[in-house]
């Protein structure tokens, strides 16, 4: 195992996921590659995304576009925003081609808005682009493990 | 149970006015309690698209009210709609959301029921000895019957046909199926929320027009210039008309209520790329007719009480409880169509629905807002009086502007003729 390139892409994810939970949304659309695309899933088997419909699918116009509605103040569900805060573990290398590394973890998410506190478990799978000594996000999958569940609104971005 | 406006020296017949409807409508558990029976249960309510159960044995579950059934389709393509419990004693005898099967088996005590519920076989019968003829013990059917692939039940036997009950909202599921732009109209998924408000919160939505450059206003801030223009529609020549029997529709965008006329019109912007991709393989009249059909209807359909042909998609509603109620957006795609322009679709579909979407949220978020509020003042009512003053009979019904409250208070009579029969 490839301690050194697993910690490596752990600490690259655990950066995204400080900058989400901090509202750091500048930061964070500077993580991805123009090309990426943000994934959360409906169905729990499909890896055909683009013909299947999902809870978002976003190329870099929908993220940027997100990322205006979380912070515009125009969407009455995101004033107040919810805060969350999440925890990553449970990292695991899938595969590296030298051009791009696959890394899935665990993620446990907790949100609070006005007097509801909510929680969301997930698989978060990331292809992870090699950039200089650091990566860019060429993919983000997050597969909630009640995906096929009424959900409620989910106002900020998993 | 007493209703909460008995204290007010209110009978339920007073609850509905023309204008008004009483608070406790939203609030009053007695009041749900009585929707379940004399609502739910005692008119047609929408289950199922036909596309969601295209074969022999395939099946979906869903509620009437909040009554379990599994909606089914035969050897002989005959679709039943089954209450889900076995009739031993009680199970559940079907818990997927929808799959295929050939038969249901009861998983307590093994009792076997065919496509159509028949009883075929019960485990170990010998210590029945005569006691139980297997035709007495089907699982129970509701009465079902379809018009443009939109499957309804009901639990009465003696109501109206199901054309009779929709009357001229008729054509305009006819005019909704025109979006499969020539091929057949196919369910592809569906987004399910739940919001902590009473039904008719989400009910009365459908056709409010009032709403949407407010609540939408980081929608439409996402969206090129012209879709922000087709969608400034509050002030324009649109129109809600009431259909009779507490359906109604909002007509938004003129313009788009019929997909296939005009498809001369300039291609919008937005569509520009769509339609390049689809000349390679399609000749331009066919390319039109597609990209047409690909943003949807310019109008709202409520069906009364559940479900509603929304511009692009399948709204439904489930009762949960007095202050709770389940939402199902159900995307429509063009059956054996471009998959170029079912992309399309989807992402349209998932950039305004569901929980991650840029509408939905929103939507839910006025609507708890409105039940929250709804505690406040047990006395108050709910004004519905928007575009009274204007509205006119029609050979259908009754109509007035966009943005009239006349969809709801045509529900509300409906409400009120059930409720009180």
């Amino acid at each position: 195992m490839n301690i050194e390139l697993l910690n490596q892409a752990a600490a690259f994810v655990s950066l995204e996921a400080d900058l989400l939970d901090h509202s750091e949304y500048t930061e964070w659309l500077n993580l991805w590659e123009e090309s990426g695309t943000y994934i959360v899933p409906i169905d729990p088997n499909t890896t055909d995304f683009a013909n299947t419909l999902n809870y978002a699918h976003d190329d870099a116009t929908m993220r940027r576009l997100r990322v205006e509605r979380l912070t515009s103040g125009e969407s009455v569900s995101t004033v107040p925003a919810p805060r969350t805060i999440r925890s990553l573990s449970r990292f695991r290398l899938l595969g590296d081609d030298g051009q791009a590394v696959t890394l899935r973890c665990t993620q446990i998410l907790g949100e609070f808005r006005k007097d509801v506190l909510k929680h969301y478990t997930a698989d978060v799978t990331f292809v992870l682009k090699r950039a200089g000594d650091s990566f860019r996000i060429q993919q983000k999958v997050v597969r909630l493990l009640n995906s096929t569940d009424a959900l409620a609104c989910i106002a900020y971005i998993p | 149970m007493t209703l909460q406006a008995a204290s007010q020296g209110l009978t339920l017949a007073d609850l509905v006015q023309q204008d008004r409807v009483h608070t406790s409508l939203y609030t009053d558990p007695a009041l749900f309690e009585q929707e379940m029976d004399k609502v739910f249960s005692s008119t047609w309510v929408w289950v199922a698209h036909a596309s969601e159960i295209p074969e022999a044995g395939s099946y979906k579950t869903t509620f009437v009210g909040r009554q379990p059934v599994v909606v089914v389709r035969d050897r002989k393509q005959q679709v039943h709609v089954l209450l889900n419990r076995c009739r031993h004693r009680a199970a559940t005898v079907c818990e997927g959301h929808k799959g295929k099967t050939n038969s249901f088996v009861c998983p307590y005590h093994g009792w076997s029921y065919s496509l159509d519920g028949a009883l075929r076989g019960v485990p170990s019968p010998e210590s029945y000895g005569d006691l139980l003829d297997k035709a007495d013990f089907p699982l129970i059917k509701l009465r079902v019957e379809e018009y443009a692939g939109m499957i309804f039940a009901t639990f009465k036997d003696d109501i109206e046909p199901l054309v009779d009950y929709l009357g001229p909202a008729k054509k305009w599921m006819d005019l909704f199926m025109k979006q499969g732009g020539g091929f057949p109209v196919k369910v592809a998924g569906e987004h399910r929320f739940r919001f902590p408000g009473n039904w008719k919160i989400q009910l009365e939505n459908t056709t409010d027009a009032y709403h949407f450059p407010l609540v939408h206003k980081s929608f439409l801030s996402s969206v090129d210039e012209q879709t922000e223009k087709m969608l400034d529609f509050v002030e324009g020549p649109g129109l809600v008309e009431d259909l009779g029997n507490g359906h109604s529709v909002m007509v938004m965008i003129p313009e788009l209520v019929d997909l296939e006329a005009n498809l001369d019109a300039p291609i919008p912007d937005r569509f520009a790329e769509l339609a390049e991709e689809l000349r390679k393989d399609y000749p331009e009249d066919q390319v039109r007719r597609i990209v047409r059909a690909v943003g949807g209807s310019g109008f709202n359909l409520n069906l009364f009480p559940n479900v509603a042909c929304s511009m692009a998609f399948f709204r439904v509603l489930r009762p949960v409880s007095v202050t709770e109620t389940e939402i199902h957006h159900a995307a429509i795609v063009m059956d054996g169509g471009p998959a170029a322009a079912n992309q399309a679709r989807l992402r349209l579909h998932e950039h305004f629905q569901g929980p991650m979407g840029f509408g939905t949220p929103d939507d839910a978020e006025a609507w708890d807002r409105v039940q929250r509020g709804s505690f406040a003042g047990t006395n108050q009512w709910i004004m519905l009086n928007r575009g009274l003053a204007k509205e006119v009979e029609t050979p259908d019904g009754r109509r007035s502007d966009v943005s009239a409250e006349t969809g709801m208070r045509a529900a509300y009579r409906q409400w009120k003729k059930l409720m009180t029969a």
